[in-house]
């Protein structure tokens, strides 16, 4: 009897499959690593930062610097550092993004050069303009410019000059990270099916390992099962260790419904193991899967509201982006972790991306090429 | 029709949309015997094989094994065939011993066997080693362990040294000629080497464009005509090319 257990087929075929994951410092990399040091980019990125610092180009001929510092306790300072640089410098500067702004002063007044279409460049604008009406431009051109380092020679409180009273929100799921995490739970599970199930049953394929395994009494099916289990185990792992990884230096929480989070999180497994089979139901190329996966899995990364939300689409694109299974997944996640969501919320999600993954599975499982 | 014969092929055909890679091959094999089908690339040998292997089907004629034809007989001839592909790549990261294991877990057997087989291969010693690891004659035997593991009955081979230096094929050549001594084992394997046809199998199935040029036992081969000196100059003489560079 324990020979029974201990020689079965799925059982080996479980072992065979994990002992590969474990021993492959890649898989290892891309599935916890990799995940966790975007959370860290990303997050510290686009985190509130004490202090901003944006540069702006000041076309003169001359060299030389001036700092504007715009005093805020509520929204956080921001020193301007005005660059003087002649107007072709200018144009480097901002085609690098070093700068977003160059100021023209003229005995009139500023003016004012920079991409319209950019929301940072606008920032930047805005918030300087009102500064440097105060200060003439004469002013500002017969100064002599410190250099870098020096004593700034414009300091202006904003908390003390605008009448506007603004309310920092520190409600958890509002920050940028509170978005981003559920996105990359999410996109993990994306890319692990259609790398690790996927490619790894065409790589086995064009090993020709496949139809030396189909040459034996092995059960077609117990491959199959013992690829996706330990898929699956993989995927819970992986977005366990980047939620802990989120708690920890985010602080971040889950709102909602956890038992419905789990059936979610299954849910969106089975949709993407079902896509990973039927990708590779054919090909015994690596190329070829290669390219299904990033034909597959680039436009959803792009549409699908993981690093922004898709409302920045326009209207018409929405209703295409949300049936996309890395949106629902996503969308679904992200309710529970940041809006309190239940199973009322996501039971539809869940259901789709079930009936999704069984049928990509069952018509591929209908074209495998065993050999 | 119980049948006397280990391996059945009977005007067998198969061919790829427009390459006719089988082309009316009838060919039987006794128990015990060893057959070695010999021919240059682009032969047909692989896709013949993996015919009676029950990876491709013909598109014409009959093959049996033991008497029973793979359809409605994939369960028993699964259990009593043992093989190895020309190239197979196996998972990189396992051991021998490991793919060994999983191998004899889809016939039910435990490690006993995997023991018992790593010794028949000489890989007592790379047991613990990453098959990436293994040199090519290694990677090899690793393949014939696994073609034996289940005890087969009937031994498909597909170039089972081909890529080896003559040390590294003459230990495979051992390995068969034990097996063949101490059991009742049926084998086919394709080669391009005559010498490897020469020393191995006492049956030679000259085979070139999907079609049986000459069988029989070397002498037989040899015997229709005093000035070939072997089966190069009996292939060069059938089709005017060489059997390998
Ligand atoms: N899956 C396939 N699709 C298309 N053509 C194929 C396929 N398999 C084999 N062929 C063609 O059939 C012919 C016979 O191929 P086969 O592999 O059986 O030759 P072989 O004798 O084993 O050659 P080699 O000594 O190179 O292994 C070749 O022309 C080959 O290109
Ligand atoms: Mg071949």
């Amino acid at each position: 009897m324990i020979d029974r257990i201990r020689n079965n087929q799925l059982g080996q075929l479980t072992l065979a499959n994990i002992l590969e994951k474990v021993r492959e410092p890649g898989v290892l990399f891309w599935g916890i690593g990799f995940p966790i040091l975007m959370a860290i980019g990303l997050g510290l990125a686009f985190t509130r930062k004490p202090e901003i610092l944006r540069y702006v180009a000041l076309i003169a001929a001359d060299t030389g610097s001036y700092s504007i510092i715009l005093k805020d306790d509520k929204l956080g300072n921001t020193t301007f550092r005005l660059e003087k640089m002649p107007w072709e410098e200018a144009m480097v500067q901002l085609k690098r993004g070093h700068v977003n702004v160059a100021v023209t002063a003229e005995d009139s007044g500023y003016r004012y050069h920079f991409d319209p279409l950019n929301p940072d460049a606008q920032l930047t604008y805005m918030k300087l303009s009102p500064v440097l009406n105060r200060i003439s431009p004469s002013e500002l051109q017969h100064q002599p410019a410190g250099s870098e380092g020096e004593r700034p020679e414009y300091e202006e409180d904003l908390s003390a000059t605008t009448g506007v009273e603004v309310d920092a929100l520190t409600v958890t799921g509002t920050r940028y990270i509170d978005f981003l995490i559920p996105g990359m739970i999410a996109m993990g599970v994306m890319f692990s099916c259609l790398w690790g199930l996927g490619y790894g049953i065409i790589d086995t394929r064009s090993k020709k390992l496949l139809r030396r395994m189909i040459a034996t009494p092995m059960k077609r099916s117990n491959y199959l099962v013992a690829m996706i289990t330990v898929r699956f185990g993989m995927n819970v792992i992986e977005a366990a260790l980047l939620f802990l990884f989120a708690w920890l230096a985010f602080g971040i929480t889950i709102q909602g419904n956890i038992p419905a989070l789990l059936v979610l999180f299954l849910a969106g497994n089975i949709a993407f193991s079902g896509i990973g089979i039927f990708l590779a139901c054919h090909t015994s190329k690596t190329e070829i899967g290669n390219a299904f996966i990033n034909v597959i899995s680039m436009p959803m990364m792009v549409l699908s509201g993981i690093f922004f939300s898709y409302h920045n689409f326009p209207d018409w694109a929405i209703p295409i982006i949300k049936p996309l299974p890395l949106t629902m997944l996503a969308d679904g996640i992200r309710s529970i972790f940041i809006e309190g969501a239940g199973f009322a919320q996501t039971a539809v999600l869940s259901l789709i991306m079930t009936v999704t993954g069984i049928v990509f599975f069952t018509v591929g499982l209908k074209l495998f090429k065993w050999h | 029709m119980s049948s006397s014969f280990a391996i059945e092929v009977r005007n067998v055909f198969k061919s790829f949309k427009t390459v006719r890679a089988v082309r009316g091959v009838d060919l039987t094999i006794l128990p015990g015997q060893f057959v070695a089908l010999l021919g240059p690339n682009g032969a047909g040998k692989t896709t013949l094989v993996e015919m009676i292997e029950g990876i491709q089907k013909p598109d014409r004629g009959e093959i049996r094994i033991l008497g029973m034809p793979w359809k409605g007989h994939q369960k028993e001839l699964r259990q009593i065939i043992g093989l190895s592909l020309q190239e197979t790549r196996y998972i990189e990261k396992l051991t021998a011993w490991e793919t060994l294991r999983l191998f004899g877990s889809f016939f039910g057997l435990g490690i006993e066997r995997v023991e018992e087989v790593l010794q028949l291969v000489g890989l007592e010693e790379k047991r613990k080693a990453f098959t990436i690891n293994l040199s090519g004659g290694q990677r090899q035997r690793l393949a014939l362990g696994i073609a034996l593991i289940n005890h087969p009955r009937i031994l498909l081979l597909d170039e089972p040294t081909t890529g080896l230096d003559p040390n590294a094929r003459r230990e495979i050549w051992e390995i068969l000629r034990d097996l063949r001594k101490s059991s009742d084992i049926s084998m086919i394997l394709t080669t391009h080497y005559m010498e490897e046809a020469q020393q191995l199998c006492e049956q030679i199935v000259i085979i070139d464009e999907g079609r049986i040029l000459r069988e029989g036992t070397l002498d037989q081969l040899l015997g229709e005509d005093p000035s070939l000196k072997n089966l190069d100059d009996l292939f060069t003489s059938l089709t005017g090319r060489w059997l390998h560079d």
